[in-house]
């Protein structure tokens, strides 16, 4: 199997932002805790703060209501206020992977009337698939136990 | 696990031809019918159908019958429900983005 032959479509949104180019960029990375939503973490425990330090090999990862690190990837590219470029090691399974590569790309570009045009592209998700399929299939797997002994219960 | 890793070589496999990529990604739009999935695609009905039946071998894909046709949509277990489920997280994540960024220069 050639890996490079395999591409589902990366998610690619586009966004307009009432905010300089500057600010858009610093609340982006720098201001990640105040937006990144809390629902979303794959630790144990509660999602307590998202941090991306601000440079170019700098991590970007969840801190847990416990105090557990999450590593979500790295900085890949790093220029203000212009392009970032994050690595995103999560698997399909929802599990830090240092051996997962995705990446997510967002660039900034100045609209006119103090607007800020964000590109936004989260690509290479041919590279999540098998753990993708392997936890389908665990979920698949979870429910038909579970359905197994509520059958087990009625019929008792 | 190597059931679950030759399942994914089977999806991947089925999505690098790029026509059945795009008759792939058109059901990430909601179920369709095989007339109205090839209905804009530059390729004949019946080749819409063969792409369908690779796809659904590869378990990217499911069908019903729906009166005398047959709908088809994306697998829930699959690769394609992860791809439907991290574009709505992004979608959520970027709107509180664009919430935060928009209200600190209000701010300032």
């Amino acid at each position: 199997m050639n890996a490079a032959t395999i591409k589902p479509a990366p998610i690619r949104k586009t966004l307009s932002v009432k905010a300089s180019r500057e600010k858009a960029f610093k609340v982006f990375t720098e201001g990640l805790d105040r937006w990144w939503p809390k629902s979303h973490t794959i630790g144990e425990a509660p999602l307590r703060e998202a941090v991306l330090e601000p440079r170019e090999g700098g991590r970007w990862y969840g801190i847990s209501e416990t105090g557990a690190q999450d590593n979500w990837g790295e900085v890949l590219t790093w220029e203000p206020p212009a392009r970032l470029v994050l690595a995103w090691r999560i698997s399909g399974e929802w599990k830090c992977d240092p051996t997962v590569h995705t990446e997510v790309e967002v660039r900034f570009t100045e609209a006119g009337d103090g607007t800020t045009l964000v590109e936004f592209e989260h690509r290479m998700l041919e590279n999540l698939g098998a753990g993708a399929v392997h936890a389908a299939e665990q979920m698949n797997g979870g429910w038909v136990m579970i359905l197994g002994r509520f059958k087990d219960v009625l019929e008792a | 696990m190597t059931n679950a890793l030759q399942r994914t070589d089977g999806a991947f496999a089925a999505l690098a031809d790029p026509t059945r990529r795009q008759v792939f990604e058109r059901l990430g739009d909601g179920p369709r019918a095989v007339g109205e999935l090839a209905a804009g695609l530059p390729v004949s009905r019946p080749a819409v159908s063969q792409h369908l039946k690779v796809l659904k071998a590869a378990g990217l894909v499911t069908d019903r019958p729906d009166g005398a046709r047959r709908v088809y949509q994306i697998d829930p277990q699959g690769l394609g429900q992860l791809r439907a489920w991290l574009d709505r997280f992004w979608d959520q994540a970027l709107a509180a983005f664009v919430a935060e960024a928009e209200r600190e220069d209000t701010e300032d």
